[in-house]
């Protein structure tokens, strides 16, 4: 039961308590104000995972990539892919 | 038959089946639900030639014209939403209505429920926008009613408009899902969707960074040069309640035909896009309000595409799909890496999921 | 939307399936635990680019389908009452009970409401004072701290008028539970990605172990998921059963500690009713003595009917993936989805639902494995 969105911290209020800290999160262009409790590591410019109003993790963004790097490593067969995604 | 297994995806949770013995929301929702009640309910009490055209307005022969009728009714809370208000709404819908009989709109008549306490700016507002709308879509507001509730029971505002317009042209065939042919194009005149976030980003307080407005619009226009320039219309369908996929659904069964749709084909604008991921909604099944689905023979599709383009208001056309011979009945979709699904109409009301 | 429209891109997509045609040797079956996971399969119409000789097995992760009936029961009984305003997520609404779902309650004039948060209902529950708020906190493990936050919170700023109807369900244990029952025809599983967010995977390793199975957490978009069948494939293939994690971009191997903390210091482990299972020992959550105070069981006394559940709903063979869908009796005939019988067809998400369309039309129902393609 897990639809969760990602979306970039753009601006944190830290009310000193940690349960209530909260930010400002930009979804392609929709801002909702998300609680920030459970990744105290996040930072503004970095991307979070959004589930019921909480973030539940930062996007890990070098192991984003993970899946298209695997498929070049193994040489996978490739047709004229044209643009490779980033 | 050559088609891997296509699973099916639906999108809403089950109807109660309890919904025999009251009024449900959904049964407003456009989908399955609203189809029962009109067949359960309406079409036994009052059922004639006309009403079983079963299409957006009757077409009926009066004379030597041939006239086109249709009635709709504006409950949409807020009244006043991003792009404009209710009074938009009651003037563009019942246009459109006619616009997608293929008739000229002339004439129409208001009928307003006003909530006690309402306040009169409000009401000033919605109908300046009446006023503007009629006069961009040159019809005559000829005849209204007021009335007035108790505070508590009515939401503000409630309009009902009916419509009257004459059909100019000379189609061969009635434009309606009876004339839908395999092999036939699918059109829709624009991105889909903006209407119904337009309104949950008001009820939902979703910021946006640009707003995304309604796209309710009149749309006459464009069919009027389809006509004018002798396309073959077989099928016109404004997407309202329900979106693409319940407009479709009703072709399709309704003509006992098959839609293929590419999902990489189908329009729908970022901020929409967004928003329904967020939401958990299927842009597919969102409401509209200035857009419709068009179905001409594939030959015809690119110059119709060419018309549709040089009118403001489907000037995003895109060609989304086509029509097949079977399964009949059924919407299905490619998906954006090529796997298919069906479309179903919806059961219910489409919630947003957290699944 | 950056990290999301990327996972969805053809290319990568037709380059996974055709590593996953070239792996595959032999039939196997895979079940993808989680319901979101269904949910994308099926919206994407993913088994067709997969070769005939994999089965995909949709699994009991979906919480709408395995809430116990009784719970849809009481979250009705609250709803009624005068005073209260009764929150739930929306796949809750139309779920139905014995005798109706919230969404008819509603109709009926109970204050049912949707939320998106279960802060939401907190803060409901502070602008109106003199009423009852309840929150219906269903999920797996994904939500459980987003819920226990919920409770902290309420403590925390002393609110009284706010409760929650727990219905927590816990992945591993249900796994387990389908693994030991003795005729269990999953070879492979992709572990529920959001849940192990949270969790981490280091409980999977002994159930890998002791079932020779692999488990590969996996994430929700058709890259993740066709790159975890990759994954798992790979490992039946070789005869390998470790728990690997396809979902690194989100997912870490002792998990979410702060949500994990929350978690245990409002929640406790206790057994729990599967709808269409039975009971599975210490797979769900319940309120914790200091958070009792906030139990909507305890709140609104309940002394209802026994529920009621259809004889003729096999959803314990479906989800255990011994039987198809359309091998039911009921199926299609007396259960759909505007008529449900059980667990697996009142969800979107659940295989029933999923398979109905599908069983519609005939000429694909008897042999569906045939018009995919083979690897070979």
């Amino acid at each position: 039961m897990c639809l969760a969105v990602p979306g970039r911290v753009v601006e944190i209020t830290d009310t000193g308590d940690l349960a209530f800290r909260v930010a400002k999160v930009d979804f392609g262009g929709i801002r909702k104000e998300i609680n920030l409790a459970f990744t105290p590591e996040a930072e503004v410019g970095k991307y979070v995972l959004v589930h019921v109003g909480f973030a539940i993790s930062v996007i890990d963004e070098e192991e984003a990539q993970r899946v298209f790097r695997l498929l070049d490593e193994m040489g996978a067969v490739k047709e004229d892919l044209g643009e490779i995604p980033q | 038959m050559a088609d891997a297994k296509i699973t099916s995806f639906n999108l809403s949770c089950p109807v109660p089946r309890v919904a025999d013995e009251r009024i449900v929301l959904a049964h407003g929702g456009g989908g399955r639900l609203t189809h029962q009640l009109i067949e359960k309910i309406f079409m036994p009490a009052f059922a004639n030639e006309a009403l079983e055209q079963r299409h957006d307005g009757a077409v009926l022969p009066l004379n030597r014209e041939r006239l086109a009728f249709t009635t709709d009714s504006f409950v949409v809370r807020p009244l006043i939403f991003p792009g404009g208000n209710i009074g938009d709404l009651a003037i563009n819908g019942t246009v459109n209505d006619l616009a997608m009989c293929g008739a000229r709109p002339l004439y129409l008549s208001a009928g307003f429920i006003l909530e006690e306490g309402l306040e009169m700016e409000t009401l000033r507002t919605v109908v300046t926008a009446m006023q503007q709308a009629a006069g961009r879509a040159r019809v005559k507001l000829v005849t209204g009613d007021t009335k007035v509730v108790d505070k508590g029971k009515g939401d503000g505002i409630f309009v009902n408009t009916s419509g009257i317009g004459v059909i100019e042209s000379n189609l061969k065939g009635p434009i309606g899902p009876a004339s839908a042919q395999p092999g036939d194009a699918v059109i829709v005149s624009g991105d889909l969707g903006r209407h119904g976030i337009a309104i949950l980003s008001v009820r939902e307080g979703l910021e946006f960074e640009s707003p995304v407005l309604t796209d309710c619009a009149n749309l006459w226009p464009a069919v009027e040069a389809l006509l004018n320039a002798g396309i073959e219309v077989h099928c016109l369908r404004d997407l309202t309640r329900g979106g693409l996929a319940t407009a479709l659904n009703e072709i399709a069964s309704d003509r006992n035909v098959c839609i293929k749709l590419q999902e990489s084909l189908v329009p729908v604008q970022e901020a929409v896009q967004n928003a329904c991921e967020i939401l958990g909604l299927d842009p597919l099944y969102v409401a509209n309000e200035g857009r419709f689905a068009l179905i001409v023979p594939a030959a015809q599709a690119d110059a119709a595409l060419n018309i549709l383009k040089k009118i403001e208001v489907s000037q995003g056309s895109v060609q989304v799909g086509t029509v097949e011979e079977s399964p009949g009945g059924t919407v299905i979709l490619q998906s954006r890496i090529g796997g298919n699904r069906v479309v179903d109409m919806l059961s219910g009301e489409q919630l947003p999921r957290i699944c | 939307m950056r990290f999301l429209s990327e996972y969805r891109e053809q290319k990568t997509a037709e380059r996974l399936a055709a590593e996953i045609h070239k792996k595959v040797t032999r039939p196997w079956t895979i079940m993808e635990v989680c319901g979101g996971q269904t949910h994308s399969i099926v919206k994407n119409g993913l088994e067709d680019l997969l070769p005939r000789e994999i089965t995909l097995v949709h699994g009991p992760g979906c919480p709408v389908c395995v809430t116990p009936i009784e719970l849809i029961d009481k979250a009705v009984a609250i709803a009624k009452h005068s005073d209260a305003i009764f929150c739930s997520f929306g796949d809750m609404l139309r779920v139905p009970g014995s005798a109706k779902s919230l969404f008819e309650a509603k109709a009926e004039g109970a204050d049912v409401r949707i939320v998106y948060s279960p802060l939401d209902a907190l803060k409901l529950a502070k602008q109106n004072p003199h009423k009852q708020v309840a929150f219906f906190a269903v999920g797996f493990e994904t939500t459980a701290p987003a819920n226990a936050m919920a409770a902290w919170q309420a403590d925390h700023d002393g609110v009284e008028n706010f409760s929650l109807l727990v219905s927590h369900a816990l992945v591993p244990p249900a796994m387990e539970a389908l693994l030991s029952s003795g005729n269990c025809v999953v070879k492979g599983f992709l572990a529920a990605g959001h849940v192990c967010t949270i969790m981490g995977f280091e409980e999977y390793f002994p159930i890998a172990a002791k079932y020779q199975v692999p488990i590969v957490v996996t994430g929700f978009e058709p890259l993740d998921i066709l790159d975890g069948i990759l994954m798992t494939v790979s490992q039946l293939e070789e005869g390998r059963h470790e728990v690997e994690n396809q979902y690194t971009r989100a997912v870490r191997r002792e998990g979410n500690r702060p949500a994990q903390k929350v978690i245990k210091e409002v929640f406790e482990i206790v057994p729990r009713q599967w709808r269409g299972l039975g009971e599975i020992p210490a797979s769900g959550f319940q309120l914790r003595a200091r958070f009792q105070k906030y139990d909507a069981n305890l709140r609104f006394p309940f002394s209802g009917e026994p529920a009621r559940e259809s004889p003729e709903c096999i959803s314990g063979m479906i989800l255990q993936g011994l039987k198809k869908p359309h091998e039911c009796a009921a199926f299609g005939v007396r259960c759909s989805p505007e008529n449900p019988l059980g667990a697996p067809m009142v969800s979107s998400e659940g295989a029933c639902a999923a398979y109905y369309q599908y069983g519609r039309r005939q000429n694909h129902l008897v042999q569906p494995e045939l018009s995919r393609p083979a690897s070979r």
